[in-house]
């Protein structure tokens, strides 16, 4: 029987670096726009 | 449940489910891949090239059932209009094109080693390609229509005449002939695969799909923050012209 | 009375079409550039053009159609008729079917005119000339349909043209598949002639169908 190991390790890491990407993309979005929308917050407040 | 179609009460309702998604998620992978890696036996055909599979079939079973979903929901922007159907159908894009991605490294990197080439133009992997264009190009159409409800509006077009192409991808290994092996676990007559295979299979499926639901509900959840940031500059913007207009 | 405004819509249109810039011309020009371009790119080599002759063709043709199309609606959005046809009481859907008819007249016709004289210069076989002419007629219906959709969808926006291209050509996938391999058969091979054709001619029929109530969706997204 064949060594895959290297192929099998390759599909692994390249999902796991897709998952992550996702993951990192969509907290990293939904922090900038909380951070946005408390500067309105902020804002309205003041006056 | 049409509580929820409100926005503010399926922010509130998001924030409640998503720590249990995630945690979900992250035991069923773990179990899965523990099942994968150190129970599922190797094949006596393809060896321990077939721990591949785990990956692959999910992703191939996540990329059909994003567009399902993004159709359902661009039924629900054409017919209702609705806010939270176009935050659905944007936030589904990004992911299925990720996951068809997946699909197709992974099916490439199984291909190498079993089939002797990391592509062939057959008509499951084409068909899964047009897939990933057609999600790009989706992308490509959000990202250039600037109006949110507008873009919604074409998105949904675009995606329900797409659609036509998932019965293709589905039975594509069963109309041509084809390397791609055909079905072996949702079939007429029951799986054709060996339990042992089989259970590390579907948790991993299943933990696929609680990352997918994880990951669009997160993402659902921007995309009204981003439609309410949008809407309250532009309020921003018309309060100030009126400042100057009165000064 | 609908009909007479039908008709009056369907010559206004060929009249542009066939005007310096309307694109009918052009598209004809384009087509003729990407095929003479091929063999430059590939060589001289008769056998191997003379195999991939129908592809050629094909892609050709289907690059010609697409980007002519782009200014379908467009024209229309820049200059305010678009509103007018909007808010016309002759069914939005047929207008589409209209304009795309005179729009396939205007381009597709005189392309698949000119395919069998361009496949002679590819040492095409007599019997693919003829099928690479019948595959076209079979086949551009469905692509001025499917990319019907793609101008409405454009239409508006800026750089659009690219975008259209984008959405639309994936779709395009299966009509390529089968034009290639419906005139590839009329040279020999294991697949008889008619069956690539039957299936053309489904998928042309299957867009016209459908395609007018998309692009006509598409069009009344862009407001309200």
């Amino acid at each position: 029987m064949k060594d895959y190991s290297g192929f099998i390790f390759a599909a692994y890491a390249f999902a796991a670096i897709v998952v992550g990407a996702m993951i990192v993309k969509i907290v990293a979005d939904y922090r900038d726009l909380k951070r946005k929308l408390a500067r309105f917050d902020g804002r309205e407040i003041k006056p | 449940m049409l509580k929820y179609a409100n926005p503010t009460h399926f922010l509130a309702l998001a924030a409640r489910l998503i720590p249990w998604l995630a945690a979900t998620t992250a035991l069923l992978l773990i179990a899965g891949l523990y099942l994968t890696f150190f129970v599922a036996p190797d094949d006596y055909q393809q060896g321990s090239s077939v721990k591949i599979m785990y990956l692959h079939v999910p992703s191939a079973w996540l990329a059909m059932m994003c567009y399902v979903i993004m159709t359902s929901a661009a039924l629900g922007t054409i017919v209702w209009r609705h806010p939270l159907a176009d935050a659905a159908q944007k936030a589904a894009a990004p992911l299925g094109a990720a996951f068809t991605l997946l699909c197709l490294v992974t099916g490439s990197l199984w291909g190498k080693p079993m089939w002797g080439t990391w592509w062939v133009w057959d008509a499951r992997l084409t068909s899964v390609l047009v897939l990933f264009l057609i999600y790009l190009g989706l992308i490509g159409l959000w990202r250039t229509i600037e109006e949110p409800a507008q873009a919604a509006r074409a998105a949904a077009i675009l995606t329900l005449v797409g659609v036509v192409n998932i019965p293709i991808i589905k039975f594509s290994v069963d109309w041509w002939n084809t390397l791609h092996q055909p079905a072996s676990v949702f079939k007429l007559g029951g799986p054709a695969i060996a339990g042992s295979m089989l259970w590390p299979l579907l948790i991993m499926a299943v933990g696929f799909t609680f990352l997918f639901f994880t990951l669009h509900l997160m993402a659902i959840r921007n995309e009204i923050l981003r439609r309410r940031l949008r809407r309250l500059s532009i309020d921003a913007a018309h309060a100030e012209e009126q400042a100057e207009a009165t000064a | 009375m609908m009909q007479s405004s039908l008709s009056a819509l369907f010559w206004r249109e060929l009249r542009i079409a066939r005007s310096v810039g309307g694109g009918g011309a052009m598209g004809l020009v384009f087509f003729l550039i990407l095929v003479s371009l091929t063999p430059f790119a590939i060589g001289p080599d008769l056998n191997l053009l003379s195999r991939i002759g129908p592809a050629i063709l094909w892609i050709a043709a289907l690059l010609a159609t697409l980007l002519g199309l782009d200014r379908l609606f467009q024209a229309d959005a820049d200059d305010g008729s678009l509103d007018l046809l909007l808010t016309a009481s002759t069914p939005l859907e047929l207008i589409v079917v209209v304009k795309c008819a005179a729009h396939w007249i205007a381009t597709a016709l005189p392309l698949i005119l000119a395919s069998p004289l361009l496949g002679l210069t590819l040492a095409m076989e007599p019997a693919s000339l003829g099928g690479i002419a019948l595959s076209l007629l079979a086949g551009t219906p469905a692509l001025t349909m499917l990319g019907a959709i793609g101008a409405a969808l454009t239409a508006g926006l800026r750089r659009g043209g690219l975008l259209m291209a984008v959405l639309i050509l994936p779709l395009a996938t299966p009509v390529l598949i089968f034009g290639v391999s419906g005139a590839a058969a009329a040279s020999g091979g294991t697949v008889p002639f008619h069956i690539p054709m039957l299936i053309l001619c489904g998928l042309s029929l299957a867009a016209l169908a459908g395609a007018p109530f998309a692009a006509a969706a598409a069009l009344r997204a862009r407001d309200a």
